[in-house]
């Protein structure tokens, strides 16, 4: 019988729900992240067993428990690297890591960013609240500047870090960005990190409703998001606007400037292009930031590159095609052997 | 038994050569390398089935070992094409250089010549800490030591008999080791102002009849004669000079009459693609040989005869192909795929290398960004049903200690080899030290028990490795595979086991659910307290693993004071009762005595060497050497109680000594050297006489 006799049982949410009581403290935005999850796995096509989180230390990273599915809750930014050896040991599966602003991008920047360049085919989501949540409250390497929480009573003195900008600096095949709240952006922003074959890297704006309440009202507030956010669209240019009357345009020094669409034709904006070949392209929208821009929400960028586990498992084919399948006998052999009579 | 080989470290390639000139032996000593002492005849090996069967068989098996004394009356003398030629049973030579002039592969080339030709073989590859130490200079020396025997040997030996001194720096740091009477061969041309200014010599040593009285010594222009040899071959003055390591393999090949075919075979396929370089090698080859043979100064040769070992086909292996093996087998064994994770670090490197080469046996391997990611990236292919593995050493296994303790949480199997070397930081890192037994021990936060073994020798790395893997798989846990640089590098002949005698891996992946109803329980325990190993892509068995504390069976998030006391205790049992399924423990000697020298990892040779030799001296001396030390054997406690006095002797401060003595309540005493190099045989004797006095 082959595998395509075989109906692949319609899954729900619901399946996707375990047993265990979720701990999130009451509207944390965690709560839509792992429901728009639950709707978006189903309409995979993928049966529950091959799913695999994995996650690491953080209110963000207990999300492997309340799927259920196989799950690893880690240790503190290690993640990438554990969902890494996973998928190289069984590419057949589909690993998603869960991270958080502190866990993906402090302590664990190094793995986030090996494992996004070598393509590794996981999908990463990076939950950004711009706070250490699981630890009451410090800032984080997303935090604006002059950030005041615990161990900043006068402010923050370090400049943040754009994720958008790491990722794509570490050449990242697949980069997007969501907000929590935002149900059908987000769903639609899974979907495509699911459906890319490498590694897609996700940051989604979480609202940490005790640390750091209302950081993305600007993207989440109905009146307010239509004003502040451009919703990317591939192929068309970057218009936006409660009347979408104004768009953006690259001025003399190749910078995005705002521009009244009353003022400017559509044809001499700037066009989206999620395949671009450059990553400047996308990164120059990373660093479209609110207050100061409109800024992008949506697929920056989406190319396509050789994975890792892909290619480990090649030439793991070639060298047995080449030298047969490896058989220990000759390879004690191997090397000067001499006989004692 | 060991011999080794090593590892080639920025030593050029090869070398080429000239011809001879004028030495001088300016004493004239007898050959003493009769006095070479610590070769053992062995009566009743049976190294061949023992290896087969596996690591279960303690080597302490063959220790029906008799040894010969060998002195001057067991050297037979004849005359060979006008020349003495005299017989011996062992013979140390050490070429000291600089790191760029090839000693690694002179050393290495002996031995394999030798070991083709049937001798027991022993090693000790010395790589100077820097890589990019200037020519010259005291730092920048390398030196590759070797031990050929008739007998079967344990150690690269003690003494020097032989030392060939390319330079001044490599002279002044050797000569000390040399014996008196002992024969040393110098390439003269190095002798100029500038190496000597660089080795810090006031005057030129061999122009001093002081500085080298008490030594046969032969001064060799060695770069000119290398450089004659070569001559028309078109090669440039430094490639000319690069073949002089090889003009005085040539010329110790004839010293110790070895057949030199397997180094011209070797010359040649090597650099089959420059013909002019391998023909210059070649040359400088022969060169060496006929200097040897044409010239006054050596006036003897010298034969040592085949070892006597137990028929059957053999080959040399280093410590650190002896684990790759070791790992592939157990992974072949076990019908799985090997996954390697891991980070580049001296010296245990080489691992990677090995397994990398062993694509077409599944073995897929990582080069990880650093410690972290190779043991968490091995946690993460554990899960998905791997068998697992890094390696490390020093400071690497100190980054992988949060990891490891997420993989005793977890309960998933792996194993961790770590290679120990010169700590503490970056310490010594071409070094051997033992001193990263606490680290593995205790080196995590929590209390955090796992399986901790250690091989004794190059070739016995291969069948650790596979018990490692063995215990790993079949009871859920980390383990450690302790070994060190000189085990690592050091290469002995390895007797090639027969497949059907490899002990089975059995690995078990549950396909249905366990619990009542149809739920799947990760932590469910056997009589064994071993959790099942259920993976992803199993329908029905989802389940989430993590590091946060469990509750038993169900392995959900459990913070009840209770149960964490009961999950401390169950995590200690589960590795206890291991004790069940590892041997016990051998003693060689007598079973009860004055004194018990307890040992662990690489100093297995020394002191079993000179526990021997003091019972042949009729001391009541016993040995235990430990390769299992978490659990520890489960006869030991009742071992130590049978002894008066017991002497742990360590590259340490006394690590084992410590758990020990914590232990088992034992008043062990320790014999301590740090100084990144092995125990020496006679450094051994004196402390046991000593004790015993
Ligand atoms: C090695 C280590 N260091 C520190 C911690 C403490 N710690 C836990 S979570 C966390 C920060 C979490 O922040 P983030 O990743 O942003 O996750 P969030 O809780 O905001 O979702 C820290 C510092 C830890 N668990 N492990
Ligand atoms: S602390 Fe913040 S991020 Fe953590 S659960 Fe509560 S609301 Fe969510
Ligand atoms: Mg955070």
């Amino acid at each position: 019988m082959s595998t395509t006799d075989v109906e692949l049982p319609v899954l729900t949410a619901k399946d996707f729900a375990s047993d265990q009581e979720i701990r999130w403290c009451p509207r944390c935005g965690d709560y839509s992240i792992l429901a728009q999850m639950k709707k978006v796995l189903p309409t995979l096509g993928i049966p529950k067993e091959e799913i695999v989180f994995v996650s690491g230390i953080g209110c963000s990273s207990r999300f492997p428990y309340y799927m259920d599915t196989y799950g690893f809750h880690s240790i503190h930014g290690r993640a990438p690297a554990i969902a890494t050896g996973l998928k190289v040991a069984r590419p057949e599966l589909q690993v998603w890591v869960i991270t958080g602003d502190g866990d993906g991008l402090s302590i664990g920047g190094n793995h986030l960013m090996h494992a996004i360049r070598r393509n590794v085919d996981l999908k990463i989501i990076l939950f950004n609240n711009q706070i250490y949540g699981l630890t009451k409250g410090q800032y984080s390497p997303t935090s604006p500047l002059g950030k005041r929480t615990k161990s900043t009573p006068l402010g923050s003195v370090d400049h943040p870090l754009s994720p958008l900008s790491i990722a794509i600096g570490s050449e990242a095949t697949f980069v997007a960005r969501s907000v929590d709240v935002d149900i059908k952006h987000l769903t639609m922003v899974l979907e495509r990190a699911a459906k890319h074959k490498g590694t897609a890297f996700v940051e989604v704006y979480q609202d940490c409703n005790v640390f750091n309440s209302g950081a993305f009202d600007f993207a989440s507030k109905k009146d307010q998001k239509i004003e502040n956010c451009i919703y990317l669209e591939d192929g068309k240019p970057l218009i936006y606007g409660p009347n979408r009357d104004k768009g953006i345009r690259l001025n003399g020094k190749g910078e995005p400037e705002v521009v009244s669409l009353d003022e400017v034709k559509e044809d001499d904006l700037l066009f989206h292009d999620e395949s671009a070949n450059e990553p400047a392209h996308a990164f120059q929208l990373g660093r479209m930031r609110w207050p100061d821009m409109p800024e992008p929400m949506g697929i920056f960028r989406d190319i396509s590159r050789p994975t890792y586990d892909g290619e480990v498992a090649r030439q793991l084919e070639d060298a047995t095609a080449k030298n047969g399948t490896g058989d220990l006998e000759a390879l004690f052999n191997s090397g000067d052997t001499w006989e004692v009579k | 038994m060991r011999c080794s080989a090593s590892v080639e470290r920025r030593e050029p390639e090869a070398t080429r050569f000239n011809e001879p000139t004028a030495f001088d032996s300016r004493t004239d000593f007898p050959p003493i390398h009769s006095e070479i002492t610590l070769w053992f005849r062995v009566t009743d090996v049976r190294i061949t089935s023992e290896r087969s069967h596996g690591p279960l068989t303690s080597i302490t098996e063959r220790a029906t070992a008799e040894r010969t004394k060998h002195d001057m009356s067991t050297a037979a003398t004849a005359e060979v094409n006008g020349k003495e030629s005299q017989e011996l049973d062992s013979v140390v030579i050490r070429f000291c250089g600089d790191s760029g002039d090839g000693m690694q592969l002179a050393g290495t080339q002996f031995t394999n010549v030798s070991a083709v030709f049937g001798n027991d073989v022993s090693t000790l590859p010395d790589f100077p800490a820097e890589i990019r130490a200037p020519a010259g200079s005291l730092a920048g020396v390398s030196g590759f030591q070797l031990c050929f025997s008739s007998n079967e040997i344990f150690t690269p030996g003690d003494e020097v008999d032989t030392l060939v001194a390319m330079n001044p720096a490599a002279l002044k740091t050797n000569l000390q080791d040399l014996k008196r009477g002992g024969t040393l061969i110098v390439n003269e041309d190095a002798f100029d102002k500038g190496n000597l200014q660089k080795a810090h010599y006031e005057s030129n040593p061999l122009e001093d009849n002081e500085a080298l009285a008490g030594y046969r010594v032969h001064k060799v222009p060695m770069t000119r004669l290398t450089r004659d040899a070569v001559e028309g071959l078109g090669l440039t003055q430094r490639e000319a000079d690069r073949c002089k390591n090889i003009f005085a393999l040539g010329l110790v090949y004839w010293l110790y009459d070895r057949d030199a075919k397997p180094t011209e075979e070797w010359l040649s396929t090597k650099f089959a693609k420059h013909p002019s370089i391998a023909e210059s090698n070649l040359r400088a080859l022969k060169a060496g040989q006929n200097y040897g043979f044409s010239t006054e100064t050596f006036t003897v040769h010298y034969e040592v005869a085949p070892a006597e070992l137990p028929p059957g086909k053999y080959r040399k292996i280093t410590g650190n192909e002896a684990v790759a093996f070791g790992l592939a087998t157990a992974a072949k064994l076990a019908g799985k795929e090997l996954f390697y994770g891991g980070y580049p670090i001296t010296p245990a490197s080489d691992i990677l290398h090995e397994l990398a080469k062993l694509k077409h046996f599944g073995v897929k391997t990582f080069q990880a960004e650093d410690e972290i990611a190779a043991i968490t990236s091995i946690i993460g292919a554990s899960f998905g049903g791997a068998l697992a593995v890094t390696a490390s050493s020093g400071p690497g296994i100190a980054l992988k200690g949060e990891g490891i303790g997420l993989a005793v949480m977890t309960e998933l199997p792996m194993v961790i080899v770590n290679v120990q070397r010169g700590g503490p930081s970056t310490g010594l890192p071409t070094k051997t030290e033992q001193s990263d037994l606490f680290l593995s021990y205790f080196g995590r936060n929590g209390d955090c028990p796992m399986v901790l073994v250690a091989a004794q020798s190059p070739a016995d790395c291969f069948d650790m490795a596979q018990e490692a893997m063995r215990l790993a798989v079949e009871h859920m846990t980390p383990v450690f595979l302790l070994t060190d640089g000189y085990i690592a590098n050091g290469a002995e002949p390895w007797p090639v086991p027969n497949i059907a005698d490899l002990k089975p891996i059995t690995v078990k992946h549950p396909t249905e659910p366990n619990a009542n109803g149809d739920g799947y329980l990760p932590y469910l325990r056997d009589d064994n307290l071993v959790r099942p190993w259920a993976i992803p892509g199993t329908p029905g068995l989802e389940h989430r693993l993590g590091g946060i504390e469990k509750s038993d069976g169900s392995g959900n998030v459990d913070y009840d004071p209770q149960n964490h006391q009961h999950m401390v205790e169950t995590r200690q049992r589960k590795i206890d009762l291991i004790a069940n399924d590892i041997p016990e423990q051998e003693v060689f000697g007598p079973d009860s005595g004055d004194l018990l020298l307890v040992s662990w990892g690489g100093p297995f040779g020394a002191v079993r060497t000179a526990v021997d030799r003091s019972i042949k001296a009729g001391k009541s001396v016993a040995h235990c050497h430990l390769r299992y030390i978490s659990p520890f054997p489960r006869n030991l406690g009742d071992i130590l109680g049978n002894y008066k006095q017991v002497l742990i002797p360590e590259l340490n401060m006394g690590q084992l000594r410590h758990i020990i003595r914590g232990k088992y309540l034992v008043d062990a005493q320790g014999y301590n050297k740090i100084q990144g190099k092995p125990f020496l045989v006679s450094e051994l004797t004196r402390k046991i006489d000593e004790m015993l006095k």
